[in-house]
């Protein structure tokens, strides 16, 4: 399928943001106690949910919003003519700002890819939904981005560190990791 | 079966956990497993990994793209080779470099014999594996010649460093097609007697028959590949789906098995001998006359954006994924390699298993170590 079908079908699924936006707002708000940091406002700055790049990669990129990442990345699974049952790549990312990680998924079926994306602002306490019970594959390779960058995810069966021993201080991938002693920085 | 009641009475049964090693032998490098087992029976498998973690990717953040080629050759050592033209065709198609057909065939002919020599010590190791100490002998044999031919021409035998961006370092001797021809008429010879040996034999065949079965729909979902994936039936040969190099000037069958067991695993790897060599066969008498390498800057610099590359090595698929912001070094760069996430899925197939048949399993997964802990 081509990028452009492929972007079609994907739309489709989320028809108007902005009457997905008003209820999601509403559901959050029926279940937030005010804990979460993250003010109304700031959502209904976000034009759209789904945002589609193709520049600059050699496959159509998606980035999604936290809140709609999982609703995404199942009915990419489940949906007969996207079909995506092969995640070939999980990276954890940091842009600087952002921490986030993607999502490389090809259909065994149709043979086509797309590289989803979702990011998080929070860099002290970064939460993201775990795709464990989607893809298996996730399972480990989710718990190597939270032994290099910490990101957290939910309902993980298994979250700890996979590679690193339990005390080590800090996430190693991040760009502000500072280790005097082992790195040697050019 | 009365009888058996009172010892039932003083005697309880519960699971307890076991360390299969840093250093046992059947784990072939630093792989630690933690075994939670109810008498022989396995019920949980949970690996520890990171003895050997040397984050690579960390280092290739600070690193110039010739620097990260030498990296990936510590990763799977037995494919080095495929490693080096992986990070090689990323860095080409970024930058729109067009190699010489003649570097095309050779990368290919060196990679398929990479595939050869890792899958002969396979080979070897699977049958020490199940207690039949002389296939070791045997592999390790055959695989000489090989690593003899790669010397010659590569000046080192195992992490060859021989691909860099733009072609190959230098090139080929004079002897290599001569004795690659060898090679290949030495080694028809050889797979029948393998196959005599090893695979007709009825207690290896009872060792592995019916163990471990994956099935094609979980091969998928954890993200399986290489001739793991393939021997459950699951079509996902990088070579036939995404060709990259002269691997879409050559012809061959895809090795498929439907069965998913620890035996399909080890007929797919001896049916991808055969192939491979049908490959370097069709290669080996067309290799064009050229240049071996087109020049690149000094300091390489890939546009700003996104690359991924995969490439087929003797385990399944490696991914290189790379994100540049346009300087001299990777902002991002992730290996996604083959044996991470087969690694994962060892739970599931040795569960309800015996001890025993997670050393055979563990074989025919072929694990790496230092492609998991990269």
């Amino acid at each position: 399928m081509t990028n452009e079908a492929l972007q079609g079908i994907i739309s489709s699924w989320f028809p108007n943001p902005d009457a997905d936006k008003v209820s999601e707002i509403t559901e959050n708000s029926d279940v937030e106690d005010g804990s979460e940091e993250q003010p109304e406002a700031q959502k209904s700055i976000n034009p759209s949910l789904l945002e589609f790049i193709e520049e600059g990669s050699q496959f159509l990129n998606v980035l999604v919003q936290p809140e709609q990442f999982y609703a995404l990345m199942s009915q990419l699974k489940t949906n007969e003519e996207t079909c995506f049952d092969y995640l070939f790549c999980l990276s954890g990312v940091d842009w600087g700002e952002d921490l986030g990680v993607v999502y490389h998924l090809e259909s065994t079926i149709h043979r086509h890819i797309i590289v989803v994306k979702v990011k998080t602002e929070d860099r002290e306490n970064p939460n993201l939904d775990s795709v464990c019970d989607i893809w298996y594959t996730a399972e480990f390779h989710e718990r190597e981005v939270f032994d290099f960058f910490g990101i957290k995810f939910n309902n993980h069966p298994n979250l700890k560190r996979l590679f690193l021993t339990e005390d080590w201080v800090g996430f190693p991938l991040r760009k502000d990791y500072v280790d005097e002693i082992n790195m040697v920085i050019k | 079966m009365e009888q058996r009641t009172t010892i039932d009475k003083s005697f309880k049964s519960e699971p307890y956990q076991i360390n299969m090693g840093p250093q046992h032998p059947a784990t072939h490098g630093v792989l630690n497993l933690l075994l939670t087992i109810d008498g022989e029976i396995i019920q949980k498998v949970e690996p520890d990994l990171g003895y050997i973690h040397r984050s690579i990717e960390k280092m290739c953040e600070r690193d110039s793209y010739q620097q990260i080629v030498h990296l990936t050759d510590r990763m799977d050592y037995l494919s080095s080779n495929i490693n080096n033209e992986a990070v090689c065709l990323v860095v080409e198609n970024a930058l729109e470099l067009e190699v010489p057909e003649r570097v095309k065939v050779i990368r290919t002919i060196i990679g398929e014999l990479t595939r050869i020599s890792s899958h002969c010590l396979w080979w070897g190791i699977m049958g020490m594996d199940v207690g039949a100490l002389t296939t070791f002998f045997y592999g390790f044999r055959d695989r000489e010649l090989i690593n003899d031919i790669f010397e010659e021409t590569c000046g080192a035998r195992l992490t060859m460093n021989y691909n860099v961006p733009g072609g190959l370092m230098l090139d080929i001797h004079p002897n290599f097609i001569k004795r690659v021809k060898k090679f290949i008429a030495h080694f028809k010879t050889k797979i029948p007697e393998y196959d005599k040996l090893l695979t007709e034999n009825i207690i290896f065949q009872k060792r592995t028959k019916g163990i471990g079965i994956l099935t094609k729909e979980d091969a998928i979902s954890f993200g399986a590949s290489g001739p793991v994936a393939r021997a459950s039936g699951y079509s996902c040969d990088v070579r036939k789906y995404h060709p990259y190099s002269a691997l879409d000037k050559v012809t061959f069958n895809e090795a498929l098995r439907t069965e998913g067991d620890t035996f399909a695993r080890y007929k797919v790897r001896i049916q991808e001998l055969w192939e491979s060599l049908s490959i370097v066969e069709q290669l080996i008498d067309n290799i064009p006359e050229g240049e071996h390498r087109v020049k690149t800057n000094a300091v390489i610099k890939l546009p700003k954006g996104e690359y991924y590359q995969k490439v087929e090595t003797a385990r399944g698929e490696l991914g290189v994924y790379v994100i540049s912001t346009g300087t001299k070094s990777p902002y991002r760069l992730k290996f996604r390699s083959p044996g991470f996430s087969n690694l994962s899925l060892l739970s599931h197939i040795a569960k309800g298993g015996k001890i025993g048949d997670l050393v055979a399993i563990m074989a025919t997964i072929d694990l790496v170590i230092p492609d998991i802990d990269r």
